[in-house]
């Protein structure tokens, strides 16, 4: 089982790879986003504490 | 008291108690469903056979499945940790509601994305007006109108109520979706895996189904609890508590 044939998924590769990588895309993006706001809510928290010490 | 109770009541404790925990408990579960996908995608791809009708298109079934699993069993979570906050008003439990719903959604919609994508190779067509179809779409309007009425309204208590409603209402069509395979003539093939008997596939590929499931709930548990994390944060933010966990900036 070479890779260009496996890829292929016997002619259904559009399908077999639409799907797959749609689900990948979107769970990982989900991820990303929630990572990214925790780090701009830290931030955010951190500078608050800052100001008001100041 | 067992690990089940504890976790049944931790989440009535308060978001400064339950905070440690989720941050603690996120790396592990995310690592969790890094390595169920890597397994769940061998035995997807390489131990499962070719199906000897469908050939490899079949392979869909194995984010199809679970997708779908998680888009209704994440709604009758999120109906009843709405229920919990509706009586007990406790803030926990309504978060959690709000952190599942964009999760469920997704997952509905991906089973619905997976659903076509499989069902054009093999019925021929990307979308039939078929009652498990149709039903599963309107479980993801209901999604979007439980996060819609919740971003709509200000008061964070009369938003939780008014989508705890909503939820519990939507709640009806959880056994519709599942049922209407049985009940009406469907496109859509019935349930190839039930409680009452064995499942009428391969093992390999129960197996891989399995796998991928087990994936995909330990992905929703972390990113829940990463909603919530941030949740908490956001509302939080003027509380020592928290100005002690951030720590100063960077």
């Amino acid at each position: 089982m070479n890779l260009p044939e496996f890829l292929d998924m016997g002619k259904h590769a559009f399908y077999v790879w639409g799907s797959y990588g749609v689900v990948a895309l979107f769970m990982l993006l989900e991820v990303v986003l929630l990572v990214l706001k925790k780090r701009s809510l830290t931030q955010s928290i951190a500078r608050l504490a800052r100001l008001n010490r100041e | 008291m067992s690990i089940f109770t504890k976790a049944f009541w931790l989440q009535l404790s308060s978001p400064k108690v339950f905070y440690p925990i989720a941050d603690k408990s996120i790396p592990w579960l995310l690592t969790a469903t890094v390595l169920l996908l890597l397994v769940g995608l061998y035995y997807a791809f390489i131990v499962a056979p070719v199906d000897y009708q469908q050939g490899n298109s079949y392979r869909i079934m194995f984010i199809h499945v679970p997708a779908a699993w998680m888009g209704m069993w994440i709604y009758v979570v999120m109906c009843i940790y709405a229920i919990i906050g509706l009586i007990w008003n406790t803030r926990l439990s309504n978060m959690m509601a709000a952190a599942l719903a964009p999760t469920g959604a997704l997952f509905t919609f991906l089973a619905l994305w997976t659903g076509a994508l499989w069902g054009k190779p093999t019925w021929g067509a990307y979308w039939v007006w078929d009652a498990r179809l149709t039903s599963f779409l309107i479980l993801l309007f209901l999604y979007f109108g439980f996060m819609s009425l919740r971003a709509a309204i200000d008061d964070p208590r009369r938003a939780a109520r008014a989508s705890a409603l909503l939820a519990m209402v939507g709640i009806v069509n959880i056994p519709i979706i599942y049922f209407s395979v049985k009940w009406w003539n469907t496109l859509h093939q019935g349930a190839s895996i039930t409680l009452d008997k064995a499942p009428t596939m391969a093992a390999s590929m129960f197996t891989a189904m399995m796998i991928m499931a087990a994936a995909f709930l330990t992905y929703t548990f972390a990113v829940a609890f990463m909603r919530i994390r941030n949740e908490i944060l956001e509302k939080e933010k003027n509380s020592a508590w928290v100005n002690e966990i951030v720590g100063p900036e960077k």
